[in-house]
């Protein structure tokens, strides 16, 4: 057990940074880290360096593993089985297959072509953006293991569910015609060497990093003002663990918003140091990432406004529970 | 040749596109690229994963922005 904490400590906390960190701060840049500058300073160097090591190391080995799963195996998968279980696997595949948002209405269209029913492939759409296994691990690291997995769990279990009332209310008919008027193209996978997984997954952690960097300075630096900065009533005042509003707000303002998960990380580390509910903290995670205005429009080039509207009434509504759940249970997690 | 690139707009289709520009150049071949944006059409290839590159309506790779080098060697195998 001892092992274990110092490994998280050490790998995922990343013990040693921040000390190194305070070093650096208090030597070289003669700045007190129980002062407000100090804090703020170290904080940022600290989780910026953390992220961005955690972010590569993550994405590659995920990476790695998601090179055995293309969306065409993952479908083939998925058509061999029914009901509940079809939507389990969907949900679960949903996480370790890779693609891109772009990537989300063809691989849509594919799918519902391929006969795979309508629910599985929500469930997968819903579990791939929300249980993303690397922030899942940097979940870890920012608070521990037994969060991880129950945002794991949690997610998963949005996914089957919103896909199997999605399958039960049978709004087939709510899907776009052209939809399904396509031959299933099998296009020839060739199979992939190891360098070929080296070369995808170095590709991978090279365009994710680029894509991201900037989200990630920005929610650490608003981090490390919340942290530093931000009176904690003022916070509390708006989020707090007792307004029963909290979950509700964090909600909704993170539907519309798009950023990278990896950048609302940050952010909702320094909430709950501040006193905001668990829960709250990941409501607005899990709203950021599940939904974003741009996704939304192109899903609405697919599917008709009334299952468009109903999936974003699900998601939301499984979030919302989800938030009051944590905040409610999640001092047990701690 | 005709060489479409499949996908809806974001940087990678983009980034394919001027890497297969590139890839004709070096190869001192001649091709129509025609970008597909309408994803009814990128449905009736098949393509799950965008980008996707096809060369005379047969997709040749999918998920993936190929590099100049990649491409090059699939317009030579192409060519054969």
């Amino acid at each position: 057990m001892i092992v274990f904490e110092w490994l998280n400590d050490q790998l995922l906390k990343m013990q040693w940074l921040s000390d190194l960190v305070k070093l650096l701060v208090g030597n070289v840049f003669g700045l007190d880290t129980t002062q407000r500058l100090g804090g703020s300073i170290h904080f940022f160097i600290y989780d910026t360096i953390k992220i961005f090591i955690l972010l590569s190391v993550l994405i590659f080995v995920i990476s790695y593993i998601q090179s055995f799963f293309p969306p065409e195996r993952t479908r083939k998968i998925l058509g061999r089985f029914n009901g509940i279980t079809a939507n389990i696997l969907g949900a679960l595949l949903g996480t370790v297959t890779p693609f891109c948002s772009c990537s989300s209405i063809p691989l849509f269209i594919g799918f519902t072509n391929a006969g795979l029913p309508l629910g599985v492939t929500f469930s997968f759409l819903i579990s791939s953006p929300l249980v993303d296994l690397a922030s899942v691990l940097l979940l870890a690291s920012i608070f521990n293991w037994k969060i991880a997995l129950a945002y794991v769990v949690v997610g998963v279990l949005l996914a089957v569910t919103a896909g199997t009332i999605i399958s039960k209310l049978k709004m087939e008919k709510y899907v776009e015609p052209f939809v399904f008027s396509n031959k299933v193209h099998e296009i020839a996978q060739s199979e992939l060497t190891k360098k070929d997984r080296i070369d995808f997954s170095t590709e991978q952690v090279l365009g994710i990093v680029k894509k991201v960097w900037l989200y990630i300075l920005i929610g650490v630096g608003i981090g490390a003002a919340i942290h530093n900065w931000i009176p904690q009533d003022i916070i509390t005042a708006v989020l707090g663990q007792d307004k029963w509003y909290s979950v509700l707000l964090a909600t909704f303002v993170g539907v519309p918003m798009y950023a990278d998960i990896f950048g609302t990380l940050p952010i909702a580390e320094a909430l709950v140091a501040k006193g905001v509910g668990l829960g709250t903290a990941l409501s607005f995670m899990m709203a950021v990432t599940a939904l974003s205005l741009p996704s939304i429009i192109m899903l609405k080039k697919v599917v008709k406004s009334k299952l468009l509207i109903t999936f974003i009434g699900i998601v939301t509504g499984g979030i919302i529970i989800i938030g009051y759940a944590f905040n409610a249970f999640g001092s047990f997690l701690m | 040749m005709i060489i479409k690139i499949l996908g809806s707009g974001c940087k990678k289709c983009t980034t394919l596109a001027e890497n297969t520009k590139e890839a004709l150049a070096d190869l001192g071949m001649e091709a129509q690229i025609i970008k597909v944006t309408d994803f009814s059409e990128i449905a009736a290839f098949g393509v799950m994963s965008t980008p996707a590159l096809a060369i005379d309506e047969t997709v040749v790779s999918s998920g993936k922005v190929l590099k100049a080098n990649e491409i090059t060697g699939i317009l030579e195998r192409t060519k054969r």
